[in-house]
């Protein structure tokens, strides 16, 4: 199948800003969904409120826009009542980590096969601007005129602690890593998570003084490394891609079907 | 038949409730008539008493909760201290020798039977108490049939029980009943 | 004596209509004094296939019952007051996209934590408007346990014929009371399944398209429909949409297919109204009292009546109407401050004969309330 054959054309065209990171992930997602030859009656696309839970209005699956932050609960749901759903829910990192961090460490505890996609730019985008609390101290935002002074989180850290059995991290200059990452994501059988970090060129590049989408995106080639690079231990402050959890684990879904069992014989 | 309130209290894990709701269930599903059984929770913290409501009766019960009871039984002092006031004039009070001394002058039909003291000697078993009381009460009451109350035990309690408890019924029919009225 | 007889709470009157009425997902989070629902149900449903989840909190367990829903199951959340309040932003969102799902609130005393334990109404306007914008609901209420039986299989039926979440609001006298149920058979009472549409694979499905009934027929997730829900005003395909015209249209349309089935959707019960003098109107636990003292009352010759009503929204503004016509004197029973007594005062011509007999303090109104509120309208003092 072409990969246009994934979009709706008649949403077209998208309300992302020019230079704007959510589209490359968008053809780094249906790059993974078309190699993996996934029928589009299989997918289950459940996003919350932001930039990046437009995106699943432009692809033609079975699509649910839903609410800030809730998006995996929604999605938990629908897995679990119908298990046999490729289930992908792409998240802002406000609504993820902020209004949905709740959600988002229960989800991994659980070990649900569920993918999730952090897109990560370091800012609430559609309300204009405003600090996430994956924005870091000294970052200009709406809502920190003085700087901000809220330390990060980091995603692949959290995850990891909570229990997600896949994690991984790669940036929208590294596209076809991520396309990669994401079909390795769908593929395995527990909660996944794939942070990639996406540039916001017109709320956090501007203010932040990291010029255009390219010179965003020129900034991910240098300040990231392979998982296991020997820069990283020489340079601490750079940021690792790669697979950083990949274990199998009893998955939410295949252990409740043993409960059916279970309880069926009495 | 006339319509039968009843309040059973006591202190938490002496259960009162459970034997409440064994009696409101033996009249409900064997007898064929309409009970309600309520509990009180928090309130009934006060003071560390329990309490649960019965009503019995061959009509439509609303009203689910018991004002002034025909019947009180109470196996603590605390209990008996907090409720025996709210008894009906004339009905019947029935407690615990080994728990309650009874003290106040109320107007009800008062009847004290060891029966903690029957249940550690003939059984050794205190989980039974409740239902050697339920076995004073049934005899007292006539409300229902002991093979009532054992057809709701035996779904309730795993088989290697069921003896322990007949015969703690038993106990409690055998000293209510020469204290009918 | 037949096997279909329990002796059971409220709650379990509950759980046992929802499998009735063919529940097979759940999701919830323990709170009193709801919680005996989702520990029934976290053994029932297995044992009948179906699946049960508990959430991180309320408003994940709402979350997840609708996107259960939309896979094509019957889907049931339950809670209490502080949950129902977590669970407001998703049941607006439930109405918006119009997905099928039953919420029930057994209602305890607030505002905030209020009073766990302890029996209240308070939640009659949380359940009206609790979620923001301009919206139609149906909550439906009942005093014992068959009725809470019949309202749960009404719920299930309401919410598959409407697509809309329908509320249950239950409290916690009703919820933890044990009392007599009857299980009907299988057959007996008539279910309402989803309408799946006819539209085949390959040709236009618009979700949000209703027919010539004013039903629209769903399509499960999974199916050969693909299409968008989304909580932004959508068109007929379920795409965002900020047309003016499609906007107005969406909101009439949430409010019309309930607000114009009110009488339709009425659901209540009469007693001794037809020569009443005083009417009583009552609902859920305190249409026990109300009951209790109609019933001896009127053995004394007194020209009492009660109305039960147990569709509390939308409003059955015009039942109250016709049967408190003739009445000299309308008492209101409820746990709460008079939440439904403003809604009967509005549906009479002459609100100043509407009375009300209530109690906030957490104690289960008696009928010695009842009746020192009956002394003072019939002028006997108190």
């Amino acid at each position: 199948m072409a990969l246009k054959d994934y979009l709706r054309q008649r949403f077209f065209p998208h309300m992302w800003c020019p230079g704007c990171g959510h589209g490359t992930v968008l053809n780094s997602l249906l790059r993974a969904v078309e190699q993996l030859g996934l029928s589009k009656n299989e997918i289950v696309m459940a996003s919350g409120i932001g930039c990046s839970s437009r995106i699943s209005g432009y692809v033609d699956f079975h699509t649910l826009h839903t609410l800030h932050g809730r998006a995996l609960a929604f999605a938990t749901g629908v897995k679990l009542s119908q298990p046999e759903l490729n289930v992908i829910v792409p998240m802002g990192d406000g609504d993820a980590l902020a209004i949905g961090g709740n959600h988002f460490i229960h989800a991994c505890r659980r070990n649900i096969d569920i993918t999730a996609i952090v897109m990560n730019n370091r800012i609430y985008g559609m309300t204009g601007g405003q600090f996430s609390p994956m924005s870091g101290v000294g970052i200009n935002a709406t809502t920190a005129p003085f700087q901000n002074i809220d330390r990060d989180f980091d995603v692949v850290k959290m995850a990891t602690a909570a229990g997600a059995t896949f994690v991984a991290r790669s940036t929208t200059y590294h596209a076809q890593q991520a396309a990669d990452l994401i079909k390795q994501a769908i593929l395995h059988e527990g909660f996944s998570v794939v942070e990639i970090l996406s540039q916001c060129p017109t709320h956090f590049g501007r203010k932040n003084k990291q010029g255009a989408a390219a010179d965003m995106m020129e900034r991910y080639k240098d300040i990231t490394v392979p998982v296991g690079s020997k820069k990283k231990a020489e340079n601490p402050d750079l940021i690792e891609r790669g697979i950083f959890v990949q274990e199998e684990a009893p998955e939410y879904c295949r252990e409740y079907d043993k409960i059916i069992a279970k309880a069926m014989k009495g | 038949m006339e319509r039968m309130r009843m309040v059973f209290t006591g202190s938490g894990g002496q259960g009162v409730i459970t034997a409440a709701i064994i009696l409101a269930e033996a009249a409900v599903i064997h007898e064929g008539l309409n009970a309600t059984q309520s509990q009180a929770y928090g309130a009934a913290a006060r003071g560390g008493s329990t309490r649960s409501d019965i009503i019995i009766s061959d009509e439509e019960i609303n009203f689910p909760k018991v004002i002034q009871p025909n019947m009180l039984v109470c196996l603590t002092q605390e209990s008996y201290n907090s409720f025996a006031p709210i008894i009906r004039p004339g009905g019947l009070l029935l407690t615990d020798s080994r728990f309650v001394k009874q003290e106040r002058k109320v107007d009800a039909w008062q009847v004290e039977l060891p029966m903690y003291k029957a249940v550690m000697d003939e059984i050794g078993k205190p989980i039974v108490f409740n239902i050697c009381m339920l076995g004073a009460v049934v005899a007292l009451t006539e409300l229902v049939q002991p093979d009532s109350i054992m057809a709701v035990l035996k779904k309730r309690i795993p088989s290697g029980f069921v003896e322990m408890n007949q015969k703690a019924l038993d106990l409690g029919i055998t000293m209510g009943a020469p204290h009918k009225r | 004596m037949s096997t279909q007889v329990k002796f059971v709470q409220g709650n379990e009157a509950c759980v046992e209509a929802a499998l009735y009425a063919g529940l097979d997902f759940f999701a919830g989070y323990p709170i009193t004094p709801s919680t005996e629902i989702a520990e029934l149900l976290s053994r029932r449903l297995p044992m009948a296939g179906g699946k049960f989840i508990q959430m991180e909190d309320e408003l994940a367990s709402i979350c997840a019952i609708i996107g259960a829903s939309l896979t094509g199951h019957k889907v049931m959340t339950a809670t209490s007051g502080p949950g129902f309040s977590l669970m407001q932003e998703a049941l607006g969102y439930a109405i918006m996209a119009e997905i099928p799902c039953v919420i029930v609130d057994v209602q305890r005393g607030g505002p905030s934590t209020g009073i766990p334990t302890h029996g209240s109404q308070g939640d009659i306007m949380q359940a009206r408007w609790g979620t923001h914008g301009d919206h139609a609901i149906i909550a439906l209420t009942a005093s014992n346990h068959q009725d809470v039986f019949a309202m749960t299989i009404e719920a299930f039926n309401m919410a598959e014929t409407y697509r809309t979440p329908v509320i249950l609001l239950f409290d916690e006298i009703v919820g933890h009371m044990r009392e007599k149920l009857v299980l009907p058979e299988p057959g007996e009472m008539p279910l309402v399944e989803r309408l799946r549409t006819s539209v085949q694979g390959g040709v236009n499905y618009h979700p949000y398209l209703p027919r010539e009934d004013g039903r629209l027929p769903m399509s499960d997730f999974g199916g050969v429909h693909r299409y968008n829900v989304t909580g932004l005003y959508h068109d007929m395909w379920g795409f965002p949409s900020a047309d003016p015209g499609v906007a107005h249209g969406l909101i009439r349309h949430l409010v019309d297919k309930i607000e114009n089935r009110t009488n339709q959707l009425a659901r209540y019960k009469e007693y001794f109204l037809e020569d009443a003098e005083i009417v009583m109107v009552s609902y859920g636990s305190a249409a026990r009292s109300a009951l209790h003292v109609v019933k001896n009352r009127r053995n004394r010759g007194e020209r009492l009546g009660l109305l039960e009503l147990q569709t509390l929204w939308p409003f059955p503004r015009d039942i109250v109407r016709e049967k408190c016509a003739q009445a000299e004197a309308v008492l209101v029973v409820e746990l709460n401050m008079g939440q439904v007594m403003q809604e009967v005062k509005k549906a009479l011509d002459h609100p100043e004969k509407v009375f009300l007999a209530n109690r906030i303090d957490g104690v289960f109104i008696t009928p010695t309330d009842i009746r020192k509120i009956l002394r003072l309208i019939q002028g006997k003092g108190v």
